[in-house]
């Protein structure tokens, strides 16, 4: 994806409202007046950014397992010249999310995501039974509270 | 701010209608909860009521805006992962998951001797120079605490699929 031109009242949108987002009557209203804008060229905005893609989503952000589902990371060393094959083995489960090569010898990473814990070993068992490959498991032991925000 | 406290926090069928509700997103209206009020059938003052609780109790991260990194040209990511000594790993861990460019941070288990590191941070750039700086940023912060440390990039994305919530 390209980068998507933005003009600086956007960029204050984007960085401003990466979370706080008030829970009043009418919060656009009270964004917007933090912003120095009106409300509803802030919905429009909003719902531009949106569209061209530089916004994935505007809402509450949930986290998965406190809902009760489970996740978890795991790796596989696949030897090169399976990877393709292998790749095509562990996307094909439902219950993997994202799946990313990387430079190491674990070279393939991906998130396994089930609506309770014992289905996570459930699904690495089925990954190496079908793969002969071993899967090494890294469930979160310690989460951070997490700073991030992207600066547009 | 340490890591969320354990969740213990039971969701109701009202609990659930707002998170299917608001799932995809708010409504880009002017009163956006009375919006969601009238699709599951209560009041805006309680939808907001319940979204507050489930913000407190960390069954919500945060309302607001989700960038696409790759739209704001953030096209560098890096692994980043440290072997880092035990009786450290909670105080630097929360010092770095604290940093505007760490994404995730996690404490994870070692597996050795293939895998000797147990701290994690996804880090995000627009260029490699950029990674690298950032990199050295968690090194000094870590100091003489960590042992080893390697960067995985991703060198491509094999599958992405949004975590959905079943609600």
């Amino acid at each position: 994806m390209n980068p998507v031109h933005l003009d600086a009242t956007d960029r204050a949108i984007v960085n401003a409202l990466q979370g706080g987002f008030a829970l009043s009557d009418e919060p656009f209203g009270e964004a917007a007046a933090s912003l120095g804008i009106g409300e509803d060229t802030l919905r429009q905005r909003l719902g531009r950014l949106l569209e061209v893609g530089v916004l994935s989503r505007f809402g509450p952000m949930f986290n998965a397992e406190a809902l009760g589902g489970a996740v978890t990371l795991a790796a596989m060393a696949v030897p090169d010249e399976r990877f393709d094959e292998v790749a095509e083995i562990v996307n094909a489960r439902r219950e993997v999310a994202h799946n990313y090569a990387r430079d190491h010898a674990l070279n393939m990473w991906f998130v396994i995501a089930t609506d309770d814990r014992a289905d996570i070993a459930r699904v690495i068992a089925a990954i190496e039974a079908d793969t002969g490959l071993a899967v090494y498991d890294f469930p979160k032991q310690e989460e951070f509270f997490i700073g991030f925000r992207v600066e547009a | 701010m340490t890591a969320r406290a354990p969740i213990d926090a039971p969701i109701d069928a009202l609990d659930r209608a707002i998170i299917a509700a608001t799932q995809a997103g708010l409504p880009l209206v002017a009163r956006p909860y009375d919006a969601i009020a009238e699709i599951v059938g209560t009041t805006g003052a309680v939808v907001r009521t319940r979204l507050k609780r489930m913000l407190h109790a960390g069954i919500i991260r945060r309302i607001g805006a989700v960038p696409n990194h790759y739209a704001l040209g953030l096209t560098h990511n890096g692994m980043t992962v440290w072997d880092v000594v035990d009786d450290q790993a909670h105080e630097l861990g929360t010092k770095v998951g604290a940093l505007a460019f760490v994404s995730h941070c996690y404490l994870r288990p070692r597996h050795p001797p293939l895998w000797p590191y147990n701290l994690f941070a996804m880090v995000h750039g627009k260029s490699r120079g950029e990674m690298d700086d950032k990199v050295a940023r968690i090194a000094d912060i870590l100091g003489g605490a960590v042992r080893g440390h390697a960067v995985l990039g991703s060198t491509r994305i094999l599958k992405k699929t949004g975590l959905r919530i079943a609600a």
